[in-house]
């Protein structure tokens, strides 16, 4: 260590470092951007593999051939819907009884803190079916679990007719060893988290629901379905959870490994699997598909039901069954035969999923990145922000030891440190809070929905922080020193490189995203030069301004481009969607941002408006 | 020759009984019995599931006296029938000259000393078809000896019905009683009603020692290892972590004035697997083993295609006569297994003897001196008859089993009637009923889970249901937590009807780590029609990584929770009398069997613990190295250096040049 103690090598690797500053951070954020699209080139990434052994050694072989019976429930049950106007309790009830499951039921209701539009709903009110295939001879300790959802407005039924069927055909087989629950679920999402919260018997989000009574153990992994149509020309598997989490690899594998064995068209964000990896369309379609799941991850929603299973610990998927105008078309005993064939190696099962990764990126079903792969081309970004912070702190120690005669007052200084951080906190409190909490008292004065209220009353404070910088001087009387905004700056800089790399650690899409738009323009934003263009960078990296660029940028990827007007609109609703999840589901992603990188960011504006 | 002797032997038992009065026969032949006799075959089936309070002892007591005393023996029906089918026995073996007899049983009889016969054997099958189309069979083989297997004095050697290999740990290691189950599976209160014999999933062993063992943990972890060689099971795993001594829920079964918690010994292995391996030893403990008698149903390939698998050894002193200055041993095995209509009965509503163990009876077993089978044809709820069973025999009996009132059809293995012109005796059960009935909910029953998540902290849950509409009892709650679950008590909280309802009695010993584990006793008062909640906060502990099993993410066991209680019957529920009986014996309401005892046993649980990744220490060794490397190695270096301040240093091409200058051999600029 003889590099820091000796005064003139240090003195070297400052001089290093500050001299070479610039370059250096431009570099790094080179190379960072350029790993992370070099991951999703195959050469550069790992074939996927199953790990569990339980998985991979057992041969089942799947005899389901009950699609028609399976067609038949999902008609009918479709005829109940229709005549009930919602679930058929009764008739799921009546039905699952007679195939000798044991049959519970779950009423629920919650009230949203706002109407939600794009669903419609307001006052929730619902009931979840849940029927318990208890496995002959084991002790009621582990379960797996087959959800079907059944909400207004979309179709389910057949999902639900292939629950049923299957369920039928599971109830006369003796190998299982581990109990199978058959949920259908109302109100998809909100019908889930009920469920799952009375399961484990806590309550987070304030849904009043009914005491449950039958339960199997810990459940150890859980696939949720989604079908609508008698015949399907693939299956997409679903991935992304709450807050970005992801089950275990190999619950994925395991799906892969179905899907080949059936000779079924599998596909990953909509996308199948192309073999022309060295050519620029092979290439950008599975640099085009990672993109899409980091879109995807970084937004914190459960993409499908499965998604708020993994809070607790339970590996879950969503297959979503895909009818394309493709020609050739599986009908329901081939859907039922991998569902069957996935539950027996569940079942065979002696331990949790822990085998495989919990954190990757998949640019195709076959191939994975890991965390270890990954994780450089943040830490180049992170590293900008830590440079950066070391030139700042050079500069600083520098500084008074010229102007030492001066004796500068450290009060001022402090404070105007403390006073802008403060006041950037509270404008992001006041984002977090103000919203729901004025939502009546805007609907009073202004003619808008409750929904529309929070969302512009949200967008509302968004912008009036950016007026703050101004009121803060007027408070401060000469605070406004080469030393102030540096300081600040470099508190900033080490705050937000905590900030990002922490998210980057639970959610590395949001994390990364975060740090390929903020990075730059935190560490080159100073109040002198050219202010404007600095003011406008820095807006443009806001985080408001970066979800309304991915969105314009996810439905580029889903080759289905959107106008401006529609972006907006999509934008609008991604905001109410993402006060919703954070008080329905307890999604972290606005919280995050308004209680930590909104203030942030209100730092950096204040630097390039310090006087 | 050694059937000859057999056949003497036998005929001497016949002499012995010969002399009784024969009175009894009378009653017998004529199919349903009066409603006197009844009541004390109510009591017969009592006795036939485990008792298990000190009220049942009492009762039990007083059945052994009955039977002893030839002058009472009118009124057992058991003694009756051995009367009359000892002849036949002797006349099979007679004629088939088969013997099961034992070398020791030779040996008895050819020394000469005068045969007097001192240990019986019975067996009984009870067949019980259930509500959801499930059949339920339950055998029980039950031996007695009058004899004192403790005294130290004279060793007892001659074992004639009576296991050896028993009859040896008995007298080594002192025992009082012991009880030992072995389950596969989780028994449905829900869907199949209460059982004649609770067991929890896996190995539950306790047992009572006499009061004059010293070391009663040394004797005990010896116990444990002979008997897991007796029933080759790991019951080696039993030790100081999963053994309590509970103080009250467990109490002797058998005569005892002990009730000392401290010779006591209760463990549950929940994880233990119960295969044929620990069938085979089990069924070698019967006298004629699998060979006749109701014993040949018994075959792995078909008890263990079953939803429930329990079997279970017994081992109590009772009482020799009505003053119980002798005690003999009682030896029962049960067996019961719940055959599944969907997975093993191709949802068809139809049941036999060969259906359900791919075997029919020919013969009971030559040394029993009774042996039966009753089948449960017991209207539903709503009054219908629910079942037809062929062949049909006349004789039958009603007792209240389990607080409910119950007709069962008997079939006496001992007499040829049941047989047929076949010689075969298949019993079929056809529903008449296509549908599942709902039952009335059991009035007691319990479940529990493990509530909240992440890996660190977590609940316990224990939900008790008395679903009775106007009568409150109390249970006594017994929870055995592992250590590594640090259970914090002081969040312990019982509610009912969104009340607390303070527990009259909680014994509580914490554990100690690695040492033994949580116990906790309560009495708590279930209000009628309610649900009462039990719940305790537990912190997960981080293990050491030599103490994790191969398996770590699988997780580990909590054994079941242990809920007894006097259960107030559903008999005393029937308030109108519809069932028939005697005017007099129902002017008061609360009946003789208005409650009844019950053990019920929770699900066993299934907790996460944090677990590292075992592919780690590489990685955390080099990781941990590199950091207190880097951290000592600077730290030392700041330490001991000496801080000087140095001339300006040169610059480079200066020092190139210095260099070269050596080179030369130039003293340097």
């Amino acid at each position: 260590m003889g590099l820091l103690s000796d005064p003139n090598r240090r003195r070297a690797l400052t001089n290093l470092v500050t001299r070479l500053n610039t370059p250096l951070c431009v570099m790094c954020y080179i190379v960072g951007i350029t790993w992370f699209l070099g991951l999703a080139f195959e050469p550069f990434t790992l074939r996927t593999y199953m790990s569990e052994n339980a998985m991979g050694s057992t041969m089942v072989e799947e005899k389901f051939v009950y699609g028609d019976r399976a067609l038949s429930y999902s008609r009918e049950f479709s005829g109940h819907r229709k005549k009930v106007g919602g679930l058929p309790v009764d008739w799921l009830v009546k039905t699952m009884k007679s195939r000798g499951l044991e049959v519970y039921k779950q009423t629920f209701s919650r009230t949203l803190p706002f109407p939600d539009e794009s669903k419609e709903r307001y006052m929730v009110k619902g009931t979840n079916v849940y029927g318990i295939l208890r496995a002959p001879r084991a002790p009621r300790t582990e379960s797996i679990l087959l959800s079907a959802t059944c909400s207004e407005g979309s179709n389910n039924n057949q999902a639900v007719g292939l629950l049923l069927a299957l369920a039928s055909y599971f109830r006369g087989q003796v190998y299982w060893a581990k109990d199978i629950i058959f949920l259908v679920n109302e109100h998809d999402l909100i019908g889930m988290e009920a469920w799952l919260e009375s399961y484990h018997d806590v309550n987070m989000t304030g849904i009043q629901s009914s005491p449950m009574q039958g339960r199997a153990g810990a459940i150890q992994a859980a696939v949720s379905l989604e079908l609508s149509s008698d015949v399907i020309t693939s299956f997409d598997v679903v991935v992304e959870g709450l807050n970005g989490q992801l089950p275990n690899l190999d619950l994925v594998n395991l799906f892969y490994a179905f899907c080949q064995k059936i000779g079924m068209l599998c596909t990953i964000q909509g996308k199948l699997q192309r073999n022309d990896w060295d050519t620029l369309p092979g290439y950008s379609h599975s640099l085009n598909t990672m993109l899409l799941m980091v879109l995807k991850q970084s937004s914190g929603r459960p993409q499908g039901d499965h998604g708020l299973f993994l809070r607790y610990h339970v590996e879950a998927v969503t297959l979503r069954g895909i009818n394309s105008f493709r020609q050739y078309k599986f009908d329901m005993s081939t859907v039922g035969k991998l569902v069957e064939g996935m539950f027996r190696k569940l079942n065979n099962l002696l331990e949790r999923f822990h085998q495989s990764y919990f954190f990757y990126l998949l640019p195709s079903l076959t191939r994975f990145v890991s965390i270890g792969y990954y994780m450089p081309a943040f830490s180049f970004l992170i590293l900008i922000l830590m440079l950066r912070a070391l030139d700042l702190w050079v500069q600083l120690s520098n500084t008074p030891h010229v102007q030492d005669d001066e004796e500068q007052d450290p009060g001022p200084s402090m404070l105007s440190l403390a006073t802008p951080i403060f006041i950037c906190h509270l404008t992001g409190l006041a984002l977090y809070f103000l919203p729901i909490l004025s939502q009546d008292m805007a609907t009073q004065h202004f003619p808008v929905s409750e929904t529309e209220a929070v969302v512009f009353t949200a967008i509302a404070i968004y912008v009036a922080g950016l007026a703050l910088p101004h009121n803060t001087h007027r408070a401060l009387s000469g605070s406004g020193t080469e030393c102030g905004w540096r300081s600040l700056k470099l508190l900033s800089l080490l705050y937000l490189a905590v900030l990002l790399g922490c998210t980057a650690l639970i959610n590395f899409s949001l994390g990364f995203i975060l740090a390929v738009t903020m990075v730059p323009m935190a560490a080159f934003v100073q109040p002198s030069g050219p202010r404007v263009l600095y003011a406008f960078g820095l807006v443009l990296v806001s985080p408001a301004c970066t979800l309304l660029l991915s969105i314009y940028f996810y439905h580029y990827l889903l080759e289905y481009p959107i106008t401006l007007l529609e972006c907006w609109q999509q934008f609008l609703m991604a905001i109410s969607q993402g006060i919703l999840d954070h008080h329905l589901y307890g999604s972290l992603v606005y919280p995050l941002i308004s209680l930590f990188i909104y203030p942030c960011w209100l730092q950096l504006w204040n630097i390039v408006f310090w006087k | 020759m050694a059937g000859a002797v057999f056949g003497m032997l036998l005929l001497f038992v016949f002499i012995n009984f010969g002399s009784l009065p024969i009175k009894s026969e009378v009653s017998h032949l004529d199919g349903e019995q009066t409603f006197s006799t009844s009541k004390v075959s109510t009591e017969e089936v009592h006795q036939n599931q485990v008792p298990d309070t000190s009220y049942h002892h009492h009762r039990e007591t007083f059945q052994d006296e009955e039977r002893a005393d030839p002058a009472e023996l009118w009124t057992s029906p058991e003694s009756r029938s051995q009367q009359y089918e000892t002849p036949l026995v002797e006349s099979q073996v007679e004629e088939g000259g088969q013997s099961e007899a034992p070398a020791t049983r030779n040996g008895l009889a050819e020394s000469g000393q005068p045969p007097k016969v001192n240990d019986r054997f019975q067996e009984e099958l009870v067949i019980r078809p259930l509500l959801s189309g499930d059949v339920y069979s339950s055998f029980q083989f039950r031996t007695s000896w009058d004899t004192d297997l403790l005294n130290k004095q004279k060793k007892v050697s001659h074992f004639r019905l009576f296991p050896k290999s028993l009859g040896q740990v008995i007298s080594k290691f002192s025992i009082r009683e012991l009880h030992i189950s072995f389950t596969q599976g989780f028994w449905r209160t829900q869907q199949w009603g209460p059982p004649f014999l609770p067991a929890p999933p896996g190995v539950e062993l306790w047992v009572w020692f006499e009061h004059t063992v010293q070391d009663v943990d040394t004797s005990w972890k010896e116990l444990t290892s002979v008997l897991s060689g007796i029933f080759c099971a790991s019951l080696n795993f039993i030790d100081s972590t999963n053994t309590i001594q509970p103080s009250a829920s467990f109490k002797p079964l058998g005569v005892a004035n002990v009730t000392d918690q401290r010779f006591l010994r209760y463990a549950v292995l929940p994880r233990e697997v119960v295969c044929t391996e620990n069938l085979t030893p089990w069924k070698k403990l019967l006298p004629c083993e699998s060979k006749a008698g109701l014993a040949v149903l018994l075959k792995s390939e078909k008890l263990f295609h079953s939803s429930f698998h329990s079997q279970a050894v017994h081992i109590q002193p009772i009482c020799q006569d009505l003053q119980c200055k002798k005690t003999s041993w009682e030896l029962r095995q049960t067996l019961s297994i719940v055959f599944d209509l969907h997975a093993t009965g191709q949802s068809k509503r139809e049941w036999s003897l060969f259906k359900m163990f791919s075997r029919t009876l020919t013969e009971p077993c030559p040394l029993a001196s009774t042996s039966k089978v009753y089948v449960d044809i017991t209207e539903t709820p709503k009054g219908d008859d629910m079942i037809e069973v062929a062949p049909a025999v006349t004789l039958q009996m009603h007792a209240v089993v389990l607080g409910d009132r119950r007709k069962y059809m008997v079939y006496d293995l001992m007499t040829p009637e049941p047989y047929g012109s076949l010689r075969s005796l298949n019993i079929l059960l056809k529903w008449k009923l296509q549908d599942s009935e709902e039952m009335l909910p059991p009035i007691l029953h319990a479940e529990r889970y493990v509530g909240g998540y992440g890996l660190q902290t977590g609940e316990i849950h224990t939900l008790i249901y008395n679903n009775h509409p106007f009568r409150a009892f109390p249970i006594l709650l017994m929870e055995s937590v592992p250590w590594y679950l640090r259970l914090y008590i002081h969040t312990l909280s019982v509610i009912s009807k969104g009340r607390e309802n303070k527990p009259s009695y909680i014994h509580y010993r914490p554990s100690k780590d690695r040492q033994y584990p949580h116990l906790l006793e309560m009495l708590v008062q279930l209000p009628p029609n309610s649900i009462t909640k039990v719940t305790v906060q537990f912190e997960r502990a981080l293990l050491k990584w030599t103490e994790y099993p191969p398996d770590p993410n699988h997780g580990f066991y909590v054994s079941s929770s242990v809920l007894s209680a006097q259960v107030p019957s559903a008999v005393a529920l029937d308030a109108n009398h519809t069932t028939e009986g005697p005017l007099f014996t129902n002017l008061f309401p609360i009946m003789e069997e208005s409650s009844y005892f019950m053990r019920v046993y929770t699900e066993p649980l299934l907790v996460n613990l944090p677990t590292p990744d075992f592919s780690m220490p590489y990685n955390v060794i080099c990781l941990t190295c590199t950091v207190v490397a880097v951290g000592y190695g600077s730290l030392y270096n700041l330490l001991t250096r000496t801080f000087q301040v140095e001339e300006p240093s040169a610059g480079l091409a200066k020092r190139i040049a210095n260099v070269i200058r050596r080179l030369r051999g130039v003293p340097p600029l």
